[in-house]
């Protein structure tokens, strides 16, 4: 287990007082100048060092995020943007360090800030969150009253930070979404390119990076990128928070090392599977985005990005969803679909017209007033709308489906069995092409 | 996609103005953005709105916000339509909106949404008393406090129907009532179960200040176990930008092309992430190019046929799949290297445009440290290093040799 020690957001349950001075002395704004004054490019070889990968789902290296961004201004001024839009289900750890441990975000919007020259930075906030808006707004009037950040700052870095508030869009997730919306528009992803590092917000060089990626910074560069290289395995570098819902006893947030066993953080941190580990029924690793996986493949997997994705999945958010052997998984992966049936924009057709499909022909199967030619009609609809929208909406409304059929497609079969075998008014229809 | 649509008129007031306290409040929000960008005040200044208006939006208010903001009334009313969160009908005094999606659906908001139906009908409707209506809504991101509702601005967690319909009584009657977890977990721990931070010295202070203590050691002998676990970061760094969509499972099928011009695919290969030719065009939006001697000496570069023709010829066939060196060495001379570099202090070659810090270590391997050294290059040596490099005519192209010598110039 991970040691108290090498704990980054080292108040997640609140235990503690969020405020500065508490804040303090558990680390945060401590020798924020001297960082910045190791300069620019030591602070993002450092972060490139650190291995760390964006914890916002994608997995992209921060540092070298970073390192996309113009290196002198052509007279635009640069932005940060933060992504606080969480909303991928099963996940709920950025709305902890946002009220709980919100100086750690503060301070590294401040080191990314510097890092890519930007003067003025953005939270943008899912509009859910409102108490967790206010806590995030107290924790930066203290910054500014506390002269950490402001015009005239003790950093002698004119930095001003803002928080945005959303109003309920989970597409406002994606980067270029969230810049529209930030802009005063309906959140529709953009094309790219033009990258956001190079036209983003208001048409300047901006970066988009999570809560949790940007929290991190002033540790990693306080303890050094060896330090955060050290944990882990490797290329799957350095400490997660895991979001445990579902079927376990005692559902919660952990920090814990990327790699750890599925069976060991259930155990160790959520007080074990409800019902006993023969109880498993899959799970999805990664918020509701990525394919579930199945109980003897996950059990004993490393939940980092590699094994993950060797196992036809990903670790995305880090969102850990368990179901048990009572869960009716044909109905929760259509509620899933449902989700994203809701949240599509509407932008792309594959993605407006192919999620809804997709829902009514699950929602059936749940039921089994299906036809069984329809389980491959449905597979190769999600692989038409994958791959063929702007943005990885579609792709994440396709995932769940092909993960089911992958692996229950028996049970689909066996609903449909039983449907057909007792006798209906009605004819069993079959879904238009 | 919602079907959203506005209340029917009848419900609709005659007219909407923000009260003296909230304009002030709005004209701050606006200020929060830069000169002439004020339409990104548009969520916020539609949220204080709705919560003015007993937590509902009617269309006199999209367009008094669209008239404040300076925008069209259909850019707000498209806004409002859009992001589920505005109601557009009336909604009761307390509106509660139910987690249904999986991790809370698998966790009892089925119970949750029954119970509610029991007591307040169908959802969308306001109860008889004017106190209640509800609606199921998508992930509220509570996950590990499920099931949750929201109920106006506050979440209540790990619910049952009991304790939900307690919830809603207490309201009914103005009795206070506990926000968060109603089992009595501070947020989202282990319920009586936490067995991590409970180190003691995490909290009083006692680590302040510890760190500093790396940066006094490596100011003597950098410590080579530092270095082999930057490498192993570095190789990750190096190969997830080989693929730039990393964490994406295989979807059984090829879905990416080689084609896509992404940065990471061009930090990969050791280019600049972003073109100049791009910051350029990025550029042009605000000033016309032609006034700017930067790109039209960007573009002169370009265009202009390279200065060394036989480094182009040589660099033009390449052969494909060879050892490097012996390739390198059928096209040119291999410049001197040096052992190391001199005073133990190498320049940053990745301040040449076109050197990545990849090509960085493979020039640093042939012992190029310098800008000086590049500078001394000679065709045939360039034409070495470009076959060295796979890059054929690109060090004449990018002009790495006169970029150095710049470089070189600037550094004495």
């Amino acid at each position: 287990m991970l040691s108290d020690q090498d704990r980054i957001f080292t108040n997640l349950y609140g235990q503690h007082s969020p405020e500065l001075d508490a804040a303090k002395k558990r680390g945060a704004w401590d020798g924020t100048k001297f960082l910045l004054e190791m300069g620019r490019d030591w602070i993002i070889d450092e972060m490139k060092g650190s291995g760390l990968r964006g914890r916002g789902g994608a997995g992209f290296p921060t540092g070298l995020k970073w390192s996309f961004m113009p290196k002198k201004s052509d007279g635009r001024p640069h932005y940060l943007v933060v992504n606080a839009d969480e909303s991928e289900p099963g996940t709920c750890k950025d709305r902890e360090i946002m009220r709980h441990d919100p100086h750690l975000l503060i301070e590294g919007c401040m080191l990314a800030s510097f890092a890519m020259g930007a003067h003025a930075c953005y939270i943008y906030i899912r509009g859910e969150y409102v108490a967790e808006k206010f806590a995030l707004q107290r924790a930066v009037d203290e910054a500014y009253e506390a002269r950490l950040v402001g015009p005239s700052n003790i950093h002698d870095y004119p930095f001003d930070i803002y928080v945005h508030h959303g109003a309920g869009a989970y597409i406002c997730g994606e980067e270029t979404a969230l810049i529209e919306s930030l802009e005063g528009k309906k959140g529709m992803p953009r094309l790219k390119p033009p990258f956001p590092a190079n036209m983003g917000l208001y048409g300047c060089p901006t970066t988009v990076n999570n809560v949790e990626s940007i929290a991190v910074a002033g540790t990693i560069l306080r303890r050094g990128g060896a330090w955060f290289a050290g944990l882990g395995g490797k290329n799957n570098t350095g400490t997660k928070l895991f979001c445990v819902s579902g079927h376990v006893n005692k559902p919660c947030n952990v920090e814990e090392e990327l790699g750890i066993t599925f069976r060991e953080l259930i155990d160790r941190h959520c007080g074990g599977m409800r019902g006993g580990w023969d109880n498993l029924l899959c799970s999805i690793p990664g918020g509701s985005s990525v394919p579930l996986v199945p109980a003897e493949q996950i059990i004993d997997a490393k939940m980092d990005f590699d094994t993950l994705r060797n196992l036809g999945s990903g670790l995305g958010t880090a969102a850990v969803i368990v179901l048990d052997k009572s869960t009716d998984i044909v109905g929760a992966i259509a509620r899933i679909s449902y989700f994203y049936k809701h949240e599509s924009c509407g932008q792309c057709t594959p993605c407006r017209e192919g999620t809804g499909w997709m829902w009514r022909v699950l929602t059936r199967m749940a039921a089994g007033r299906a036809q069984k030619r329809e389980i491959d009609m449905l597979l190769e609809v999600t692989k038409q709308v994958e791959g063929h929208t702007i943005c990885a909406l579609g792709d994440a409304a396709a995932w769940p489906i092909q993960g089911l059929i992958r692996h229950f497609r028996p049970e689909i079969e066996k609903r449909i069995d039983q449907y057909s075998a007792n006798p209906h008014m009605d004819a069993v229809p079959m879904a238009a092409e | 996609m919602a079907n959203r649509r506005l209340a029917p008129a009848a419900e609709q007031p005659q007219d909407f103005a923000f009260t003296p306290e909230n304009a002030d409040w709005a004209r701050g929000q606006i200020a929060k953005y830069p000169e002439g960008r004020q339409a990104s005040a548009v969520i916020p200044l539609l949220w204080k709105a709705q919560e003015q208006n007993g937590g509902w939006l009617p269309q006199k208010a999209i367009e008094a916000v669209a008239d404040q903001l300076g925008m069209p009334h259909i850019r707000v009313l498209e806004v409002a339509t859009f992001y589920t969160m505005f109601a557009l009908e009336p909604v009761g005094r307390y509106w509660i909106q139910v987690c249904g999606t999986v991790p809370c659906d698998c966790c009892g908001a089925k119970e949750l949404k029954a119970a509610l139906h029991d007591r307040l009908g169908p959802s969308g409707h306001v109860s008889a008393d004017g106190n209640f209506s509800w609606l199921e809504v998508e992930c509220l991101g509570a996950c590990c406090n499920a099931p949750m509702v929201q109920i106006n601005q506050d979440y209540y967690e790990d619910l049952t129907p009991e304790s939900l319909n307690k919830l809603m009584d207490d309201l009914a009657a103005g009795r206070p009532v506990k926000v968060g977890s109603q089992i009595g977990r501070i947020s989202s721990e282990p319920k009586d179960a936490v067995n991590t931070l409970t180190d003691p010295s995490l909290f009083d202070g006692s680590r302040v200040g510890a760190w500093r203590k790396r940066f006094e050691q490596t100011e003597g002998a950098g410590p080579s176990e530092e270095g082999t676990k930057r490498d192993e970061a570095a190789s990750t760094e190096a190969r997830v930008a080989d693929e730039t969509k990393p964490a994406r499972p295989s979807a059984g099928r090829a879905n990416e092309s080689k084609a896509v011009d992404a940065p990471a695919e061009r930090a990969s290969a050791g280019e600049t992430p972003v073109k100049p030719q791009d910051q350029a065009d990025a550029r042009d939006a605000q000033a016309p190019a032609a006034q700017d001697p930067a790109v039209e000496e960007d573009k002169l570069l370009r265009t202009e046929p390279p200065q060394h023709p036989a480094a182009v010829g040589a660099g033009d066939d390449v052969p494909e799949g060879e050892n490097p060196e012996a390739r390198a060495d059928a096209a040119g001379t291999r410049p001197k290297g040096l052992d190391a570099p001199r005073e133990d202090r190498p320049d940053d070659l990745t301040k040449i445009k076109g050197i990545g810090p990849i090509n960085q270590r493979r020039l640093n391997d042939l012992g190029i440290w310098h800008y000086d050294q590049i500078a001394a290059w000679s065709p045939k040596e360039v034409a070495w290093v470009s076959a060295y490099l796979a890059f054929p005519g690109r060090i004449d192209r990018e002009n790495w040799v006169g970029q150095s010598a710049d470089l070189a110039g600037s550094k004495d």
